[in-house]
């Protein structure tokens, strides 16, 4: 079993911050826009170094992302970030008619996503933005792991033509990635191979997986981890490659269980290769305020919660 | 061209307007016919762009975003007047398979749409962005708009009224058709827009207003609206209009906003629009 360690503890939206810098200075199409949230979703540095391609679009998320699209219309390569919410619920017909349907090259960034976001509480505990977004045909979603993941996604969104959703969290969780660990859109990343369980896991829940596998370790049974950074197009053929050999399965992601990663993995298990699967999500819920380990906890989406769920697919196999 | 053949031009247009919703038996006769002469105006005398190379960029040309999209057989008759693709397109409206989709779309490839639209309010948001690439570009062309008067309801529009304003996007030109017609009765009565001269001054916009159904008039607003261009401040042109002009019995009615003419109407109505440049 592979080993990983924490190498630092930083918060996913840092590790945008720095990519969106990265493909600001490698292409200049690259332009970024806010909603009065420059800081929180870390535009700061992009801001200062490119103050000519940088929008403030003040708190007017519906203009922004529209402005967006008539930017990527004129060849540019807007990047519009706020909070996952404000990002997707709120400006769904701007996406679905400007971005979408349109086929416009804007990249949507998503900050605070998920309950992780903490103490904020339901208002901005995004858990239904995935669903959303991968409704909407030609839609990439993307939901990287840790902050070092982060700066690989951000990067391969601007290179990538075509309307993406780039979803990640607001605090400091555990970072395990490395900038050597390959990162291309729509290729599902095995972060541990086993052979009695695939868990299929997805931003702040692949360590959470990753903790589980060790727990399962203690007690005999192989555990395959999988991160599937990419929930659109989604990598069927490592999916299903995983689940011929291990026989079960169990998904894990901070989002409601309809309109997630369980509903994309079990399309497209029960279409190839149907074996019994368990998930972890939020079972059509609302977020509450505290802490995000005391809301992984009760939500059912910590590592322990990750073992029991293996335990029932297995037992089902 | 002279006053005279835009006029032409604009019948033209009229009758195209007509026979396309007739021919789909459905579509927005109503709000296509009060802009018409502001559509021909640009695409015939004001803007200079390129129908034989179209590319949805539009570098170093001027570029025109129809945010009321349900109002798209004007542009579409427009667009295949002025050379983008065959008239004899226009039969397509609304067909199975047709570029001339109900409301304006790109994924069917219309040489000249650059954004679907439809659903209300976005397009002024979306003109603003090309405006702001052109500018980051050194381009000097124009970005223009049409929108409805009912559409100034959307929140949006007043988002991207003060965004625009505070960034000083000075290379737009933005127009209303303002037939004080919508779905469910005269604008006033739905929800009153009040003084909207002052509404769009307030918000930092320069305002012109002109008969958006007399070409001369519209013709003298848009050459003072280009004479205040590149000088810090967005441009408005509040178009006085009336729904379905140019055939008697739709002016001024809401009931024409989204019904089609049935033969005997289309045929009532053509008698009082000459066909001028053929019809397709």
């Amino acid at each position: 079993m592979k080993s990983y360690k924490i190498l630092d503890n930083k918060d996913t939206r840092s590790g945008f911050g720095v990519g969106l810098l990265q493909a600001g200075q490698a292409d200049e199409r690259v332009v970024a826009l806010t909603a009065d949230l420059k800081g929180s979703v870390k535009m700061d540095s992009f801001a200062k170094a490119f103050p000519d391609r940088f929008y403030e679009c003040g708190i007017a998320e519906a203009n922004m992302i529209d402005v967006a699209a008539g930017l990527a219309t004129a060849g540019k390569i807007p990047f519009a970030g706020t909070f996952a919410n404000f990002a997707t619920a709120r400006v769904y017909d701007q996406i679905r008619q400007c971005v979408a349907y349109s086929n416009k090259n804007v990249k949507i960034c998503a900050s605070h996503a998920g309950v992780t976001l903490g103490e904020d509480g339901a208002t901005h505990q995004t858990l239904e933005d995935i669903g959303l977004m991968k409704m909407l045909p030609g839609m990439t979603v993307i939901v990287p792991c840790d902050y070092q993941q982060n700066i690989q996604a951000t990067v391969a969104a601007a290179k990538h033509v075509g309307p993406t959703y780039l979803r990640f969290g607001r605090p400091k969780r555990p970072v395990f990635t490395t900038p050597d660990m390959e990162f291309v859109i729509g290729k599902a990343q095995l972060l541990n191979e086993g052979k009695d369980v695939s868990i299929f896991a997805t931003g702040h829940l692949v360590w959470e997986a990753l903790v589980a596998c060790e727990k399962l370790e203690e007690r005999g049974i192989s555990a395959e981890v999988i991160n599937i950074h990419t929930i659109k197009p989604l990598d069927v053929e490592a999916i299903i490659k995983s689940v011929m050999k291990t026989g079960c399965a169990v998904t894990a992601e901070e989002h409601q269980l309809n309109g997630g990663l369980f509903d994309s993995v079990a399309q497209a298990v029960i279409r190839h290769n149907p074996v019994p699967m368990e998930a972890v999500a939020v079972m059509d819920e609302w977020g509450q305020s505290g802490t995000p380990d005391e809301l992984l906890k009760a939500y059912h989406l910590d590592s322990d919660s990750i073992v029991g769920a293996v335990l029932k697919a297995i037992v089902r196999k | 061209m002279n006053v005279n053949e835009l006029n032409c031009v604009a019948t033209q247009v009229r009758r195209d307007v007509l026979r396309m919703i007739n021919g789909a038996g459905s579509g927005h006769p109503g709000g296509s016919l009060s802009c018409t002469d502001y559509i021909v105006s640009l695409y015939f005398s004001e803007m200079n762009v390129n129908p034989e190379k179209f590319t949805m960029k539009g570098e170093n040309e001027d570029v025109f975003y129809l945010s009321n999209g349900h109002v798209c057989p004007a542009l579409y008759s427009v667009l295949a007047r002025r050379g983008y693709y065959p008239v004899s397109e226009l039969a397509t409206l609304r067909k199975f398979g047709s570029r001339l989709q109900g409301h304006p779309s790109i994924s069917h490839g219309l040489p000249g749409i650059r954004m679907a639209s439809g659903s209300l309010g976005q397009g002024l948001s979306v003109a603003i962005g090309h405006a702001l690439a052109k500018k980051l570009d050194g381009d000097k062309s124009i970005v223009y708009t049409l929108h409805g008067d009912g559409e100034l309801q959307e929140g949006q529009i007043w988002e991207a009224a003060m965004f625009a304003a505070a960034n000083k996007v000075d290379n737009l030109i933005s127009a209303v058709d303002y037939n004080h017609q919508q779905i469910d009765g005269r604008v006033e009565q739905v929800v009153s827009l009040g003084d909207l001269k002052a509404k769009w001054e307030s918000f930092g916009w320069i305002v012109f207003e002109c008969n958006g159904n007399n070409i001369s008039e519209i013709l003298v607003a848009l050459k003072k609206a280009k004479s205040m261009l590149f000088n810090g401040k967005p441009i408005m042109i509040l178009l006085h209009t009336t729904m379905g002009f140019g055939v008697d019995f739709m002016l001024d009615d809401c009931k024409w906003h989204g019904t089609a003419p049935n033969d005997e109407q289309l045929s009532a109505a053509l008698k009082q629009l000459p066909e001028t440049l053929g019809d397709y």
